[in-house]
C-alpha cells in the first residue's frame, strides 16, 4: 500500500467518536442548508412575504366577519397564522430533498463516509432553523397590528415550542414525499393538496363550531386543530384556555414523529 | 482487510438488476485496476459502467458477485470504502448555492476533516484547479468546465487514493477536456488508483493503461488501448443510399471487399477497412456497375461506434425488444437506432 493511504484506514471506531461525527455531520448539512437559504434572496423575502400578506388578509379582510366570542379576532388568528405559516413552510423540506436527489448531490453524499441519517436529520434542522426565525418575525407582525399575549411570555414560548416541534416533525413527514416525487415541481404540487385541508379545515381561521357538521367531524379530530387550540391556549388563554388540546397535540407531534421517522428514513436508504 | 490482494480495485461476478423495466444492468461483470493506474470502463449509454461505479463506491449493493478496494469489501467493509475512496460524477454533483470553497469543504468536513485542515485544503485545491479567483463565487456562475474541475477538487479533499470518475469529460468542450486530462494524468503520477469510465475511445487512449469494454451489462473486449485498436481496421468507409433497400443490396455487393461485415444503419453502409481510398473507389466502382446510384462517400478514421460495432456486430442474438425499450427509456439522450437485426451492436453512443 503506499504512503497516500492515511493510517487510521481500517482501524475501528469508538461508537463516542461515532455519534459525536454524526452530530458534526448533522451540523455540516444544516450549515449548507442554511448557507444556501441565504444566497436565493429573493426566495427568502417572499417566503416571509407570504405569511405577512396572510395576517392582513385575515386582519383586515376577513377578520371584520369572523365574530369570535369573548375575544378579539386578532388575538383569535395569531396562532392559527403561526401554524399556518409553519406548515406552508415545510413544502421546502420536501422540494430542496427532492432537488438535492435529482442533482445527484445525495449521490455524492453516500459515498462520503458521513452519517446516513445526517442528511435528512441536517436538513429537518435547517427547516426548523428557519421557522425559528419566521415564528419570531410572525410574533413582531402580530404585535404590529395589534396582538397581544393574554397569559405571560413563559407560557407564550412554551406555545411557540409546540408549534416548532410541530413543524420539526411535518419537514420529517414531507422529506419521505420529496424522496418520491419524481422533481422539484411536482414534489411542490404534491405536498400542497396535503398541506392545503388540513390547514383551513381546522380551527386555525375560524371555530370549528361555524362549519357544516359533517365537516366538524374531520376538523375537530385533525391534528391542526389540535396544534393550534393547544398553541392558542398557551398564548392567549382566558376563554381559549384548553390544556387538554396541549395534551393531544403534544400526542399528536410526538406521534407523527414517531411514524414518520422511521418511514423517511426507510424511504432514503431504498431510494437510488 | 486481505493483505493478499494486490490490486486497488477487484470486482467479481457483479450482477445487478434494476426491477423496473426489468434491466439487467450488469450480467456477471469481472475486472481489476493495478494500483497506481487508470482502468478505462468504455461503454455506450445504458452499458452498466455508471452502475459499476455506483457498486464500487457503495452507493448501490450488487445482487450477486463481489467486490473490494485496497482489499476492502465494498458491502461488508462500506465504511472504511467511503473513507479510501472519491467520487466525481457524471452529472457534477456540487451544490449550485454554495461558492466554490464551500463545497469543497463541505465534503472535507463530511470527511470528517477538521473545519481548519478542510479550509487549508479547499485552498490548496482551487489553486491547484485554477479556481482561486473564482472560489469565493456562487457556483451557478461557474462554466461547464469550471464545474467539472471543481467537482474532481471535492472528490479530492481527502486525499483518496482510489478515484472515480464517472465519465468526467461528458459535455465539454475540448479545451476543458485536455485540462482535465492534465489534472488526471498528475494524480496517477503521484500515485493516485483511477477508475475512469468513458464513452470516448479517444479519452481511455490517451488516459488508461488497460481499458474494459461493457456491453449490455457485460465485458465484452478488455486489454491495452493498442490491442484494441489493432482488432480494428483503420479507416471507415461510409456510403449513403437511397433507402434502406437499397442500402441491403449495396452491402451485399461490397461485402467482398472487407475482411468484416458491412454494418447497414438506415440508408446508410460503413465498411471498416485497412485501406480506405483503394476500398472507396472500387465501392464506387462495383455499385456504379451494379447501377447503383450513390448519395455521398465518405472517407474517416475508426469512432468508438466502430469499435463498438465490430466488437458487437457479430453477436448471435439480437437485444431483446424489452431489452432494447428498457434501455433507450433509460439512458439519457439515447438516439433511436435503425431497426435492421445486423444493427444491433449499438449506435447511441454519442
Amino acid at each position: 500500500m503506499t504512503a497516500v493511504v492515511a493510517p487510521t484506514i481500517g482501524a475501528p471506531i469508538s461508537s463516542g467518536h461515532r455519534l459525536r461525527w454524526m452530530f458534526a455531520d448533522i451540523f455540516t448539512i444544516t450549515w449548507r442548508n442554511l448557507l444556501a437559504l441565504t444566497r436565493m434572496p429573493g426566495a427568502m423575502f417572499f417566503s416571509i412575504l407570504q405569511p405577512i400578506m396572510f395576517v392582513l388578509l385575515f386582519a383586515y379582510v376577513f377578520g371584520g366577519a369572523i365574530h369570535i366570542p369573548h375575544l378579539r379576532y386578532i388575538d383569535f388568528l395569531i396562532p392559527g397564522i403561526f401554524v399556518q405559516t409553519v406548515s406552508f413552510g415545510s413544502t421546502s423540506t420536501a422540494v430542496g430533498l427532492c432537488e438535492d436527489l435529482q442533482k445527484g448531490l445525495i449521490e455524492r453524499f453516500r459515498a462520503l463516509p458521513m452519517a446516513r441519517s445526517a442528511v435528512l436529520a441536517g436538513r429537518t434542522t435547517a427547516d426548523l432553523t428557519r421557522s425559528v426565525f419566521v415564528v419570531a418575525l410572525m410574533t413582531g407582525v402580530g404585535y404590529a397590528v395589534g396582538f397581544r399575549i393574554g397569559t405571560n411570555v413563559g407560557l407564550f414560548l412554551c406555545g411557540c415550542l409546540l408549534v416548532l416541534l410541530y413543524c420539526y416533525a411535518l419537514a420529517w413527514s414531507f422529506a419521505g414525499v420529496g424522496l418520491s416525487a419524481p422533481n422539484a415541481e411536482t414534489a411542490q404540487v404534491m405536498v400542497f393538496p396535503i398541506i392545503f385541508p388540513f390547514t383551513f379545515a381546522s380551527s386555525a381561521f375560524v371555530q370549528v363550531a361555524s362549519m357544516p357538521g359533517w365537516l366538524q367531524a374531520f376538523a375537530k379530530n385533525q391534528p391542526v386543530t389540535q396544534v393550534v387550540n393547544a398553541a392558542r391556549s398557551l398564548m392567549v388563554g382566558g376563554s381559549v384556555h384548553d390544556t387538554r388540546a396541549v395534551w393531544l397535540a403534544l400526542a399528536w407531534t410526538i406521534g407523527l414523529l414517531v411514524v414518520f421517522i422511521p418511514l423517511t428514513v426507510r424511504k432514503y436508504r431504498r431510494v437510488s | 482487510m486481505n493483505e493478499n490482494s494486490t490490486y486497488a480495485v477487484e470486482a467479481h461476478d457483479l450482477v445487478k438488476v434494476f426491477p423496473r423495466g426489468n434491466v439487467r444492468a450488469l450480467d456477471g461483470v469481472s475486472f481489476h485496476v493495478e494500483e497506481g493506474t487508470i482502468l478505462g470502463l468504455l461503454g455506450p449509454n445504458g452499458a452498466g459502467k455508471t452502475t459499476a461505479v455506483r457498486i464500487l463506491s457503495t452507493i448501490l449493493g450488487p445482487d450477486s458477485g463481489h467486490a473490494s478496494i485496497l482489499g476492502h469489501d465494498v458491502v461488508k467493509e462500506a465504511e472504511t470504502v467511503r473513507r479510501i475512496i472519491g467520487l466525481a460524477g457524471q452529472y457534477a454533483a456540487v451544490d449550485e448555492n454554495l461558492t466554490g470553497r464551500e463545497n469543497i469543504r463541505m465534503v472535507g468536513r463530511l470527511s470528517h476533516m477538521s473545519w481548519k485542515a478542510s479550509g487549508a485544503r479547499a485552498t490548496e485545491l482551487l489553486e491547484s484547479f485554477g479556481l482561486s479567483d473564482a472560489g469565493d463565487r456562487v457556483l451557478r456562475t461557474y462554466s461547464g468546465g469550471m464545474r467539472r474541475r471543481l467537482d474532481l477538487a471535492a472528490a479530492l479533499v481527502a486525499r483518496p487514493p482510489v478515484l472515480f470518475l464517472d465519465e468526467p469529460t461528458t459535455g465539454l468542450d475540448p479545451q476543458s477536456r485536455q485540462d482535465l486530462w492534465g489534472v488526471i494524468e498528475n494524480l496517477v503520477a503521484g500515485g493516485t488508483t483511477v477508475l475512469l469510465t468513458t464513452q470516448y475511445l479517444e479519452e481511455a487512449d490517451r488516459l488508461a493503461r488497460n481499458i474494459v469494454v461493457v456491453d449490455h451489462g457485460r465485458v465484452i473486449a478488455e486489454g491495452t488501448p493498442a490491442t484494441l485498436k489493432a482488432n480494428l481496421g483503420t479507416s471507415v468507409v461510409s456510403i449513403t443510399l437511397r433507402d434502406n433497400d437499397m442500402a441491403r443490396r449495396a452491402a451485399l455487393l461490397v461485402s467482398s471487399l472487407s475482411a468484416k461485415e458491412p454494418i447497414v444503419d438506415h440508408n446508410i453502409v460503413e465498411l471498416t477497412v485497412e485501406d480506405g481510398p483503394k476500398v472507396g473507389a472500387e465501392v464506387l466502382r462495383t455499385l456504379d456497375a451494379a447501377e447503383v446510384p450513390i448519395g455521398g462517400l465518405a472517407l474517416r478514421e475508426p469512432s468508438l461506434d466502430d469499435v463498438f460495432l465490430s466488437l458487437t456486430g457479430h453477436k448471435s442474438e439480437a437485444e431483446t425488444e424489452a431489452e432494447r425499450a428498457a434501455r433507450l427509456g433509460r439512458a439519457k439522450g439515447a438516439k433511436h437506432r435503425g431497426d435492421d437485426p445486423s444493427d444491433a451492436g449499438g449506435r447511441d453512443a454519442a
